[in-house]
């Protein structure tokens, strides 16, 4: 338990308590431990196929864990029905690295799927005015024509976080959401993350491997090392140790 | 002594992965069936789907059918002319167009155009994450993308097929009528004469189970294809070949059970 900081008498949104995890032979989480708090950004950092993805596709109940108790909005994830864990996936929002977008929907009809499918008796008036909602919360009103090929890397990400939004979340699971986007634009996506946080109150995960995010985004931060949350803090609690692995990562980070 | 030991190792690995594949196929297929037949039902999706098999394919179906219907009546001419028998032509050419050609000839059309295309969609969006993102907004993709093609398909291949011997009588006719004056009505009065409702019937069911392989063997592939771009073009291929192979197979076990209840 040691891993675990707790906040003044916030109970948590999000739980996790000895989660293993492993394919095949291969372990790739051992024992971790994590508290996530109402309201909060927890930024989960480690290097590539350290195994960030595995650990919130296991929170959305994508992958099942070996061993462990996930709660996520106080409910046991692995221990769900497939209808309660879609009642469930309908409160959480998640960012997919890649982003996701349906290919073969415009972006006004990538936004609108996830509404017609899920609240059948939404009416056309009510549909419309959230897709204006949401792609204005992201900026890129603008382009609610044009179809996912069309857009860049960064409005991609910006389009499925939109996406995500739609259901109005209370918990945001993000992938690595400045992956492969130039300084600026990483700056335009941490920004946004940080205004989402403020407009819907979300309790957010966002998995990364650039400090320049952790360091915008991150309330707190936890350190994905060989396995294991090696360390749970503030951004410069962090990097202020001198383990050798930690300091590697952050000054390959810096130099690139 | 050790080298066999390996050659044995490797041959039962073979085995369990094969035996390991069929078992994932027969869970997709028993998967369709449970939730194809609860809500909700897509009907719209499913009508988009008939839309997109029969444009896809009619083109190249019609052509095929006209130039097979031609060319069938054309090389059949010579050796019924040495009996003195060419007014059986149009009999026999309805026959081997309803019972065997239009039904087969649908098939591996649609094997090709719209097996491949679906593997190939379906594969992109499991390869690009989208089926995982459909799945994280409590969408069954399953149901979405799988249940309604597989239905679209078995609706959409029987009807593809009934047009297609259509179109291949008329090919037929075509050819006639260039060489003999027979009308239209006369051709299909003398065509039709020798075909039973076993005959129409059993095309029917052929084409029935011809379109739900096409549409769970295209699905099957692209629902499994593995990350990376190779997946794709590997599941578009594979889900044609496997089509294909399917499609002969299932043609010889139903000629052979229509042969069963018309000599019964
Ligand atoms: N479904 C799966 N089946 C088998 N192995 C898997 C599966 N998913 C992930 N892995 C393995 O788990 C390890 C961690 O993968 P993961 O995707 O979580 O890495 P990551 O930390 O997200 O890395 P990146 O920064 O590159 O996205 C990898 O070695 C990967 O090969
Ligand atoms: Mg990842």
């Amino acid at each position: 338990m040691e891993n675990v900081e707790s906040k003044t008498g916030n109970e948590a949104v999000i739980s996790i308590r000895g989660l293993y995890k492993s394919f095949g032979e291969e372990p790739i989480l051992k024992d971790i431990n994590l508290d996530v708090f109402k309201g909060e950004n927890m930024v989960v950092l480690g290097r590539s196929g350290a195994g960030k993805s595995v650990l919130i596709k296991i929170l959305i109940g994508m992958l099942p864990p070996d061993k462990g108790v996930i709660k996520v909005l106080g409910q046991q994830v692995d221990k769900l029905s497939g209808k309660e864990l879609d009642a469930l996936r309908l409160r959480i929002g998640f960012s997919f690295q890649s982003s996701a977008l349906y290919d073969s929907m415009s972006v006004r009809q990538n936004l609108e799927f996830p509404l017609i499918m899920n609240l059948k008796d939404m009416s056309k008036a009510d549909i419309k005015q959230s897709v204006d909602e949401v792609l204005d919360a992201v900026g890129l009103t603008e382009k609610i024509d044009e179809m996912p090929s069309d857009l860049s890397g960064g409005q991609r990400k910006r389009i499925g976080i939109a996406r995500t939004l739609i259901l109005k979340p209370e918990v945001m699971l993000y992938d690595e959401p400045t992956s492969g986007l130039d300084p600026v634009t990483c700056e335009e996506i941490n920004e946004l993350i940080n205004e989402v946080q403020q407009k819907y109150n979300t309790t957010s995960i966002i998995i990364t491997h650039d400090l320049t995010c952790a360091k915008e985004t991150g309330d707190r931060v936890a350190m994905l090392l060989d396995g294991q949350f090696f360390k749970v803090g503030k951004f410069e609690e962090i990097f202020a140790s001198d383990n050798e692995k930690i300091r590697s990562f952050f000054n390959y980070n810096f130099i690139q | 002594m050790k080298n066999s030991r390996q050659h044995k190792k490797v041959f039962t690995k073979a085995l369990d992965a094969y035996f390991a594949g069929v078992y994932k196929a027969y869970k997709f297929v028993a998967r369709f069936f449970k939730e194809a037949f609860r809500p909700p039902f897509h009907v719209g999706e499913i009508i988009n789907q008939c839309y997109v098999i029969g444009v896809k394919s009619l083109p190249l179906i019609a052509l095929t059918g006209f130039i097979t219907g031609i060319v069938f009546t054309k090389q059949s001419r010579p050796s019924l002319s040495e009996f003195g028998a060419t007014s059986w032509l149009p009999s026999l050419i309805s026959i081997a167009i309803v019972r065997a050609l239009a039904s087969l000839i649908t098939a591996l059309i649609c094997a090709g155009k719209v097996g491949s295309s679906i593997g190939a969609e379906l594969g992109s969006m499991k390869v690009t994450e989208q089926i995982d993102a459909m799945e994280v907004s409590a969408i069954n993709p399953f149901k979405y993308l799988v249940v309604t093609r597989v239905i679209a398909a078995t609706i959409t291949v029987p009807v593809l097929g009934l047009f297609c011997g259509f179109v291949a009588l008329m090919g037929s006719y075509f050819n006639v009528h260039s060489i003999e004056a027979v009308s239209l009505v006369s051709f299909f009065k003398n065509g039709f004469a020798t075909i039973t409702f076993l005959d129409v019937g059993s095309a029917l069911v052929k084409s029935t189970v011809f379109g739900f392989t096409i549409g769970i063997i295209g699905t099957y592939k692209g629902y499994n294809a593995v990350k990376g771009t190779r997946g794709v073009g590997q599941a578009a291929n594979e889900a044609v070949v496997l089509a294909m192979f399917l499609i002969f197979v299932e043609e010889i076990v139903i000629v052979q059970m229509a042969n069963w209840i018309r000599y019964f």
